[in-house]
């Protein structure tokens, strides 16, 4: 960083105008490989159910943000803009943080609210159907 | 990371660009912000209504099938080659930009053709699923799977899915078309009498933000 702070901005520009192939494909390999260990990860898990899935959802949702920040950082290059620009779109987006946590939990809270004083719906949505034979012709749009 | 701003720079007192990137590239970056929260938007609700329903469809289940092999299950297996492919077409677009920084126009035009191939590959796949989930009975306002705990299913599920994937198969057909006309500019030699390939670094900003864009859908729809 500090050997990089001493160049002037003209030097830096043309520095930009060189691609560095490799760090291409280092990310590509990192998204690759992240994404084979979650598929490793998710069909493990359809076999064997051997985590509890919430907290393969905590592991799934990690691996995506890495991936989203590689995405970001190299392929989309904003890694190595100017700080100030970077903030300028990273800063909004933290809003997400507010967006995520206020939705889904209002979600949840609905759900418990619909389970304590809708005891119909409840019922209905504990009861198990028979899994029917489904006819597709029967149930595609148009078809009655 | 960051790039560091050498100490004392006065990159405000006027006479350089502060953000030291082009307008429109600039521009680029903050409509791909709003786009994001677009999509944050789609997929927030997604997880809310999800969040407010007792049992949901296994996507397991559900993506289970892969073209030609027929019936035999193979969860995730095909969704997990589109991922493939549209992170493999924003490597070969990242290489078109960097042929577009050294000027080579006939290596920009290969890399381009190339994410052109690819967004095709990613299309035609999401086609292949959509008809195929379409034959099963699932569409907008049918959802013929039953929830994993073998209770009966609302079409919230597939309302969601059609709706998300089409507007992300959307943006990748949107994509497609920007590319096409790069292309077709860049044959046209526009760019060399322009003296930069400014517009390729814009057109590639927007096809790895679809690429980005995948990756929350993947792991929306098909893992959680």
């Amino acid at each position: 960083m500090d050997s990089v702070a001493t160049t002037a901005p003209q030097t830096r520009h043309n520095d930009k105008h060189s691609f560095d192939t490799r760090i291409i494909w280092r990310t590509f390999w990192i998204l690759t490989a992240i994404t084979i260990f979650e598929l490793g990860v998710a069909i493990l898990y359809y076999e064997t159910d051997f985590l509890p899935k919430h907290i393969l959802n905590g592991v799934f949702l990690i691996m995506t943000l890495a991936k989203a920040f590689f995405i970001i950082a190299e392929f989309m290059h904003l890694g190595h803009e100017i700080k100030n620009m970077v903030m300028t779109v990273a800063v909004p987006c933290l809003l997400f943080v507010w967006f995520v946590i206020a939705f889904v939990s209002d979600g949840a809270s609905f759900r418990h609210l619909r389970n304590r004083y809708d005891r119909y719906e409840y019922e209905q949505s504990k009861t198990p159907v028979q899994k029917t034979e489904h006819h597709p012709e029967a149930k595609k749009p148009g078809v009655e | 990371m960051a790039q560091a701003v050498p100490a004392g720079q006065k990159w405000w007192s006027g006479g350089k660009s502060p953000f030291h990137v082009e307008y429109g590239k600039l521009m680029m970056w903050y409509f791909l912000m709003s786009d994001a929260f677009t999509f944050g938007a789609l997929l927030i609700a997604y997880g809310t209504v999800r969040m407010s329903s007792n049992s949901w469809p296994n996507p397991n289940e559900v993506f289970k099938t892969f073209p030609i092999i027929g019936e035999m299950p193979v969860p995730l297996a095909f969704v997990s080659l589109m991922t493939f492919i549209l992170i493999m077409s924003s490597v070969t677009m990242v290489m078109a930009v960097g042929a577009g920084h050294n000027g080579d126009r006939k290596s920009v035009m290969k890399w381009l053709f190339l994410t052109i191939i690819g967004g095709l590959a990613f299309l035609g796949c999401q086609a292949w699923e959509w008809t195929h989930l379409h034959s099963e009975g699932a569409w907008w306002g049918r959802n013929p799977f039953m929830n994993i705990d073998g209770t009966q299913s609302t079409t919230n599920f597939t309302n969601f899915f059609f709706t998300i994937t089409g507007f992300h198969g959307f943006h990748v057909f949107s994509g497609v078309i920007v590319n096409t006309i790069m292309l077709i500019m860049t044959w046209r030699g526009v760019f060399d009498r322009k003296g930069h390939y400014l517009m390729i670094e814009k057109a590639g900003l927007y096809w790895h933000f679809v690429d980005l864009v995948w990756v929350f859908v993947f792991t929306c729809f098909y893992l959680l």
